[in-house]
């Protein structure tokens, strides 16, 4: 056990910092206020940069673009990344999740086609698992696809899906064998969303945003080259591709919290309760330092779980704790800058009496979603509880 | 960077498992517990022929030398086999030697408990209000009086390590100590009360260190109380497996099921918290004093939390004297309330980061503390 970065690791640390110390865009401190549909472009802009300068998919092959970088520096990456306060990237769901999947399952011709343009956010990409009928029971879903010559023809209904109204292309997960049983009958398309026959109505959430939208499919014709791996196995391929949603990711997390931590602070020490600092008061420097521990610990977990990828390559179900934790904590985070602030926690926009650009009533909306996206907080614990500890499944 | 085990600390952690298992199993812990002292000569030996008594002491008095990681896992493998008797409050004892005593004194203290010839305990609290570690009024001189209170391992020990507000002492047990059992709830680690009158006592001259040597014996409370958290933890699950209602085993239903994800997420966080610390104050980090009050406050909640999940998974079972989960539970209380509970280092902590401030631990002797060099 050595925490103590490498030299190797203080270098790519230092290089990465000089090209963000130069690099990270003045006008995004005012521009990331704005909603997320009026600043996509901005975040294409920004990636490009990223790209042309090395810097996306870091952890990629080079033969595609990126660097091999060990999990550790791809965990450096993130950290950096966060306290540099840069922009996070337009094409979140293609260089997280869809590229690592079309880089384990793809053909070689897609790994040419596909991969470049998503690193350099020329393609941005969504994800289309979730049914009205399929969410926590994925398997469940209903979206089929029949062959016809060289070509599918899908027919069915997504929702949920994050940057759907910005995508050009969609990873979908279909049903190809209605009579097999559910987990066996499943298969990976890659689809083009300007193909005849797909729609994308924006859904609004209750933060008044529009991530996520639903697609419909009426007929739709794909390539079969763009199946993604075996016809049949999609389900293995769908679950490689959600393993990768617990991957190095979340490192830059624990840094915004740790800002989100000290900014509260700072908020406790011009806040005053009964006509003291709020930050003398015993019990905010209880719950202050009990939210700040667990930042700490949530970074802690995310080294341990991260070295241990780093020796064998893969992620594990324990990574399950990670998502159960760090959505946990952000809603007790945001619930005590909520009693920090008080009536003022409500308060929207820049302008007025809002505090930080009405930051806190956004993210207090905002963290509902967290224990509910990338698989429920019920969903990790029964994947802790058969694939951890061993225990029947419940369902 | 590198979080995980290298390959001595993976052999110390697989040994000390095995160790335990067969020389301590639960059969014995409950055997040595209903003994007076629950201080069992024959395992002593046992553990001087491993090395434990002498690991984390320095090589020129006879010890190994192994770090604070290594401490850590130790204590862990310790607390998951609910080692019963002195051996925290002799290693806590010996640290304390280690920090404040001069190179004679460690050599006539420290030596013979790497030998396995002396256990020790150390001596805090006192009767009076400050239920806390604050608590320390009494002061010393070459002679020693007064009561301390919870010493743990009093009665089997050769010798104490006194904190009092003016210094450390070493005061061998015999005239002037005399020892009262203190019953309470953990029954393989008994405490005493322990009065001195007019006792013979050496002063450590070196007790600006005792801060350090706190963090240290803090560390050792956190990490023993992770593996007894794993122990609970793997009890729980084991009988959700076995146990049926409704046709089922328990552990099929989610009820049951996130419990023990639950109790999974705080075993595996208070260790991540605790390895940490034992890495930051090995290396003297600057947020090493940070770490430790993190890793004592998380694992002070987190234990009571699965030992309460351990005994409602059981049901009437985990209600019994029988069942092991109890014999832990009550650890976990000793535990937490040993070296600072939740509340007392949430408190650290936020003096540390909102007032930029490293608060002694031990507030009474600070004065001596900032007279030492």
């Amino acid at each position: 056990m050595d925490l103590k970065l490498t030299a190797d690791e203080r270098a790519f640390r230092d290089e990465l910092h000089v090209w963000l110390s130069a690099n990270v865009p003045k006008d995004w401190a005012e521009r990331k206020y704005d909603p997320l549909e009026k600043r996509f472009d901005y975040l294409k802009a920004w990636q490009r940069k990223l790209y042309e300068s090395g810097w996306a998919g870091i952890g990629w092959p080079k033969a595609y673009g990126g660097r091999a970088a060990s999990t550790i520096l791809q965990v450096i990456f993130w950290e950096e990344m966060a306290k540099a306060g840069a922009p996070p990237f337009a094409n979140v769901l293609g260089l997280g999740l869809i590229g690592p999947t079309i880089i384990a399952f793809g053909s070689d011709d897609q790994k040419q086609r596909y991969l470049r343009k998503i690193l350099s956010a020329e393609e941005i990409w969504c994800q289309g698992f979730s049914e009205p009928e399929a969410g926590s029971d994925l398997a469940a879903l209903r979206s089929e696809a029949r062959l016809d010559g060289d070509h599918w023809i899908v027919n069915g209904h997504k929702v949920w899906t994050s940057y759907g109204w910005a995508a050009d292309w969609c990873e979908l997960v279909v049903r190809t064998d209605p009579a097999a049983p559910k987990h066996k009958g499943l298969t990976v398309l890659l689809v083009d969303m300007k193909s005849p026959g797909v729609d994308v109505r924006p859904l609004k959430q209750i933060t008044g945003e529009t991530e996520f939208s639903e697609l419909f499919f009426r007929d739709v014709r794909v390539p079969v080259a763009n199946t993604v791996g075996t016809v049949n196995d999609g389900w293995n391929v769908a679950i490689g591709t959600l393993m990768h949603e617990r991957g190095t990711f979340g490192a830059g997390l624990q840094v915004m919290y740790r800002q989100n931590i000290e900014r509260l602070i700072a908020l406790a020490r011009s806040t005053e309760r009964n006509g003291k600092p709020a930050s003398e008061d015993p019990i905010v420097r209880q719950k202050l330092a009990q939210a700040y521990a667990e930042v700490e610990i949530m970074r802690l977990n995310q080294m341990r779980a991260f070295s241990k990828i780093n020796q064998t390559g893969v992620p594990g179900p324990e990574g399950s704790i990670q998502k159960i934790f760090w959505s946990e904590l952000n809603q007790r985070m945001q619930q005590l800058a909520q009693e920090l602030l008080g009536p003022y926690g409500q308060l929207e926009g820049p302008d007025g009496y809002a505090v930080d650009h009405g930051i806190w009533s956004y993210g207090y909306l905002r963290a509902r979603g967290n224990t509910i996206e990338a698989g429920t907080s019920e969903i990790q614990r029964n994947i802790i509880g058969h694939f951890v500890l061993g225990l029947p499944r419940s369902y | 960077m590198q979080f995980g085990l290298n390959e001595t600390q993976q052999i110390l952690q697989t040994n000390a498992r095995k160790f335990f298992a067969t020389e301590c199993p639960m059969s014995e812990v409950r055997r040595i517990a209903e003994t007076e002292t629950a201080h069992d000569a024959t395992l002593w030996n046992k553990f001087a022929e491993q090395g434990y008594t002498s690991a984390f002491f320095p090589e020129e008095y006879g010890g190994l030398g192994l770090g604070l990681v290594e401490m850590a896992l130790l204590m862990e493998e310790m607390g998951r086999a609910l080692v019963p008797g002195p051996f925290l409050s002799t290693l806590i004892a010996g640290v304390f030697i280690e920090a404040a005593g001069s190179a004679e004194q460690k050599e006539r203290f420290l030596r013979p408990i790497c030998d396995g010839r002396a256990t020790a305990a150390h001596a805090l609290l006192e009767p009076n209000p400050a239920r806390d570690i604050h608590s320390v009024k009494m002061r010393g001189g070459d002679t020693i009086s007064g009561t301390k209170i919870f010493v743990a391992g009093a009665a089997a020990a050769d010798f104490l390590v006194v904190v009092a507000a003016d210094g450390a002492y070493a005061v061998h047990a015999g005239e002037g100590v005399a020892i009262q059992p203190m019953p309470s709830l953990d029954v393989t680690r008994k405490y005493y009360a322990v009065t001195f009158e007019n006792a013979i006592a050496e002063r450590l001259p070196n007790s600006g260190n005792m801060q350090r040597a706190v963090d240290i014996a803090t560390l050792a409370v956190a990490a023993e109380t992770v593996g007894g958290m794993q122990r609970v933890l793997d009890l729980a699950v084991e009988y959700a497996k076995t146990r049926k209602q409704f046709g089922n085993p328990i552990g099929k239903y989610q009820a049951v099921q996130h419990m023990c994800a639950d109790s999974y997420l705080e075993t595996e966080s208070a260790r991540s918290a605790a390895y940490y610390a034992g890495w930051a104050l090995q290396e003297n980090t600057p947020e090493a004093a940070l770490a430790v009050s993190i890793a004592k406050m998380y694992s002070s909640d987190a234990a009571r939390n699965v030992g309460n999940r351990g005994i409602q998974i059981h049901g009437g079972m985990g209600f019994t004297w029988e069942n092991d989960v109890h014999l832990y539970y009550r650890r976990f209380k000793a535990n937490e309330t040993a070296f600072g509970d939740a509340t007392f280092h949430r408190e650290r902590i936020a003096s540390l980061i909102i007032d930029g401030v490293a608060p002694a631990l031990m507030r009474a002797a600070s004065p001596l503390l900032a007279t030492q060099g």
